[in-house]
Order: structure tokens, then sequence, then C-alpha cells
């Protein structure tokens, strides 16, 4: 295409010409490298090596070797943090993807039926996603004030009494509410993928199995859900990548250290008290244990987007 | 018209149901934050008649949102800006240039997009620091610009590759430069996916809270997020002016958003379709 015409205009000066398109191309190319490389490449590879160094403040002041690793994984005042954090996130990873993303096919398999009004309700269902993860954090911590909150209210009102509680509270609930707000906020992301997915599906696949008589039901699990694995594989890894590195929601509704006592801390909030704002009881902020942390991090996001690259690629090897 | 079957009922009560779910607490803050305190606590499930404005008047007083508000979109703006011209610029050379070293380039960029740029917060802070930035809205620019250059470049250098390439060989023929063809050919072209990169990166700067957390204290230089963070804590006790400042920061991005829902459903699921 382009190299043809160039190639019959201009035969003699070729290589020079070409020489020349390819500086201009680079020169195109510097600014958006020199940015993204000075402030998030380079950045994130730093990061990592400063895990193998200790000093005051953010200033790098000696090498250690892996000794924050063997700190942030045997001392218990680190560990214990650690594991507890990396437990939650887990569980907040898990509630998304069991709540959030089959009520986000669930939705999308309804609004692809092209009912009436679904344009109305699909402008609804995302509505949540475009605000600010903080106001909506501080709003569900009104609503579920114990005493104030709308939500205990409205049981009250209802005859439900004995159901108004102090969610937040409770460390047993707080966790398990906090990822439901979290999900109420977000279920619009994987329902307007899977509806963007559904709506690729060819009529003629879904009719001809009617003509020989399937159920919805088994159109569904037969023909559509096998067509909206590559979906559901992005949407699984959008999700975990989102929710390894989570923290707006519990800073807002739970504060930096996870109220109460650390049964919401997240990876997020664990790294932002370490390398940022100072871990209790010493309240200043550890470089090299914030690092390390962030490496760890690193390593599990690695880990899961390479599991789903593999697997990606596997499918369409076989396809 | 379809038979209202079984089906379509239980289709309906499902999606109606959750679509009080998500509108309930928006209409409750949106109430409450014209009413009197007492009020608010009274009953907090109807409007209240005469509606009162104090809580805003305060609250945008008290906090400063006149500054809060013109921070967030002076930052928003030049960061979107810089992310297209970038970001564009980049993705032509891209899409022209084919070679194993540009085919690396674009990876490298693309890899961006699955790993949060909070990961390499220690570093960035301390350049920052090095700079003499911190506290200032400047400090937040470039790190916004890096981190919404991947999608730029994945949406743009995407986009380009698929525009007719007779289009930029007649150019060539005309004796266009490379600058002239980026400005008068492919910017014109390129504006829808423009507008995507635009939606898809709009949202996470005006929304963000991390990084004016970490790198800003002083008042002047809050954004509208940073401000509402802080103002949370100040007006513990008084709902009023707590829901009046929930409402002001979300109100803006509301009507954006119901005034071009359609755009950013699209923009937000970019790539849903390329996969």
């Amino acid at each position: 295409m382009t190299q043809s015409t160039v190639a019959s205009s201009a035969k003699g000066s070729l290589h020079g010409y070409e020489l020349r398109r390819k500086l201009i191309w680079l020169l195109f190319l510097l600014p958006a490298l020199l940015i993204y490389v000075r402030f998030m490449a380079l950045p994130l590879f730093n990061s990592l090596r400063l895990s193998f160094y200790q000093g005051t403040g953010l200033t790098p002041e000696h090498f250690v070797g892996l000794d924050n690793y063997v700190q942030l994984f045997t001392n218990p005042l680190w560990r214990d943090r650690f594991l507890n954090a990396l437990g939650n996130t887990a569980v907040f990873f898990v509630i998304h993807m069991l709540v959030q993303n089959t009520l986000g096919l669930l939705f999308a398999v309804l609004l692809a039926t092209g009912i009436k009004g679904h344009g109305l309700m699909r402008t609804i269902i995302f509505l949540p996603a475009t605000l600010s993860v903080l106001i909506i954090g501080f709003l569900w911590r009104l609503i579920l004030n114990p005493q104030w909150g709308a939500l205990n209210q409205f049981l009250k009102v209802v005859g439900l009494e004995r159901f108004a509680l102090p969610w937040l509270g409770d460390p047993t609930w707080a966790l398990i509410i906090i990822s439901l707000v979290s999900v109420w906020q977000w279920v619009g992301l994987p329902t307007m993928f899977f509806l963007a997915g559904l709506l690729t599906i060819p009529d003629e696949l879904t009719e001809a199995a009617r003509v020989d008589g399937a159920s919805s039901w088994q159109v569904f699990w037969g023909i559509k859900f096998p067509l909206l694995l590559p979906v559901i594989g992005m949407v699984a890894v959008l999700t975990f990548v989102g929710n390894v590195n989570a923290f707006d929601i519990v800073y807002a509704m739970a504060g930096a250290r996870g109220e109460p006592a650390y049964s919401t801390d997240l990876l997020g909030t664990f790294f932002y008290r370490t390398a940022i704002a100072g871990e209790h009881p010493v309240a200043i902020p550890n470089m090299g244990i914030g690092a390390a942390v962030a490496t760890v991090m690193f390593l599990i996001l690695l880990v899961g987007v390479s599991i789903w690259l593999l697997t990606t690629q596997r499918r369409s090897a076989e396809m | 018209m379809k038979k209202l079957n079984r089906s379509t009922v239980a289709a309906y009560a499902i999606l109606i149901a959750w679509c009080l779910v998500v509108l309930f607490p928006i209409y409750t803050m949106l109430i409450n934050s014209v009413k009197p305190q007492r009020e608010i606590f009274r009953n907090p499930f109807l409007p209240h008649w005469p509606i009162t404005f104090d809580g805003f008047q305060t609250v945008w007083n008290d906090g400063r949102f006149d500054l809060y508000f013109r921070n967030s979109i002076f930052v928003t703006l030049v960061s979107l800006t810089l992310i297209i011209l970038l970001g564009s610029l980049a993705a032509y050379a891209l899409a022209m240039w084919r070679s194993r070293w540009s085919m690396l380039i674009y990876i490298f960029f693309i890899a961006g997009l699955m790993i949060p740029i909070r990961l390499g917060t220690i570093n960035i802070f301390q350049i920052i620091q090095s700079m003499g930035l911190t506290d200032s809205v400047f400090s937040l620019i470039p790190v916004y610009v890096a981190m919404g250059l991947p999608i730029s470049v994945f949406v743009l250098t995407t986009f380009i590759r698929g525009l007719p390439a007779d289009l930029i060989d007649a150019a060539h023929v005309d004796g266009a430069g490379e600058l002239r063809i980026y400005r008068s050919v492919i910017m014109p072209l390129i504006r829808p996916a423009v507008a995507t990169v635009v939606i898809f990166n709009l949202i996470p700067v005006w929304n963000d809270l991390w990084f004016p957390l970490i790198f800003i204290r002083a008042e002047n230089q809050r954004t509208v997020i940073l401000g509402v963070s802080l103002l949370f804590g100040q007006y513990q006790t008084n709902w009023t002016r707590i829901l009046a400042a929930l409402s002001m920061a979300a109100i803006p991005i509301l009507i954006l958003y119901l005034l071009m829902s359609k755009q950013f459903i699209k923009g937000l699921t970019a790539g849903a379709v390329k996969g």
C-alpha cells in the first residue's frame, strides 16, 4: 500500500526518503515515550528496586538485600497485617467475581432481549460507575449509619427492625458490606461488556436452535455462554486488576486502617499505610517495606494476567 | 409487539428492582441536601418544602469549592489535551511504521493497560519532590498523562490502522510532509476515536483520589474530590452540609453523563469488542 506508491513515485532517493520518514516517526513517538517512561514505566521498575533498600523517609540509604521481604513475611508486626490484607483482598475479589459478574451477566441477558425501556435501564445501571468512589463510599456510609442512616430507617418502616444492625461496625460484616457497595457501583461495567458481546452473536445461530425445539435456557448455556467465554475472561481479568489495588472504597467507608480492627484492610490500604501514611504503632512510612508490598502486588497481578493471556492464547490457537 | 409472557414480566421485575436500588441512594442524597438537618432525620425519603440551599452555600464558602473546581477543571483539561496530542502523534507513527521495533514499542505502551500506575507511587512521589512540585496541581498532570497514554495509544493506533490507506498515499503523492498529513488528514478523521479516549480518561482523572491525597495538602491546590474527602471529617455531625458537599461534587458528572450516556458507555467499554 503506502510502500508501493512511494516506490513508484520516488525510486531514486528511496533509501534516503524512507530513512527520513522513520526519523520523523521517531520524533512523533518521543514525547509520549518520554512521559510514559519517566512517570510510569521507570517508577514501576524503581519501586521494585527500592524494595531492596532501607532508609529514612523516601531516601534509599543502604542496600539490605531481601531483608524487607524477610521482615514482611516473618516479622509478626508486618506479617499478620500483610496476610490479613491479602486474605481480605481475596474475599473482596471473590465477592466481585461471584456477585458483580453474575449480576452483570444476568442484566446483560435481560437487556439483550430488547425489552421496552432497555436503553433507559442500561443508562441507570451504569450510572454509579461514573461517580467518584469516594462519593459513593461516603454516601453509603451515611445510608448505613446505625442511628440515622436511611437503610435502618427503611427497615424499621417495613417492620424488619431486627435486621437494622450497625453493619459497618461489625468485623464479620464490614468487609462483605463494603464489597457489596463496590459491586453496586461497578456492576454496570460487566453488564455493558456482556451486552456488547451478546449483541455480536448472530440471530441465525439461536434461531436455528429454537426451530429445533431448544428452550431459552438451553440456547443460553449451549450457544451464547460458550461464545461469551472470551468476554468473560476479559471481565475476570479487569475485575482482578481493579481489585488487587483497590483502595478508595475502603478509605471512604472504613478509613485508611480498614476499621473495625483491620477487618476491611486491603492490600491497597496496607500499601498506603506502609509506604505513605505510616503504619501503627510507629506511624512513620517505611519506604523499603512499602516497596516490597508493591512488588508483591505486582507479582500477584503478573501471575493473574499471565494465566489470562495463556488461556486466551490457547483458545485462539484452537479456533 | 411481543406478547407479555411470564419471562418478560420476570425480566422487568429484576431490572426495575435493580434500577430502584441504584437510584434510591442518589435520590436520598439529592433530596436531603436541600433539607434542614432535623427533617433529614425525621423522614429521609420524602422531599421537604420549602427547600433550602444553606448547605450548598456554607460548603461553597467554607470549603473554597470555587478553587477546587477550578483546580479540577484545569488538571483535567490539560491532562486530556496532552493525552490526546501525544497519544495521537505516537499512534500515527506506530500505525505507519511497520517494523519489529514499532511492534515492541506498541506492546510496551499496551502493557500499561494491565499494570496500575499506583504501584510505582513511591518513586513517582520521589520524582515529584525532586521537581519541587509537591503541593501543586502541576504534580498531577504528568502522572495522569502517563496513566492515560496506554489507552490513548491503543485506541488511536487501532483506529488509524483501519483508515483507508489511499487517503494517506494520496497526500504523500501531493508532497505533503508527515506533520501536514497528521494535522490535516489524520486529526479530522480520528475524531470519533478521540471522543472515546476523552471519555475513557475523563472519569478516572476527574475522580482520582489517590494522587491528590498523597501529593497535595495546601488548600488552594486541592481538587474537588480531595476537598470532599477533607470536608467529610469536618462536617461529621452536619448532614445537610455533608450531603450538599457530596451532591456538589456529583452533580456536574451526573449532568454530563445523562447528556451523553451513549458515548460514555461506548467509551468506557471500548476494547470490549476488540478483546
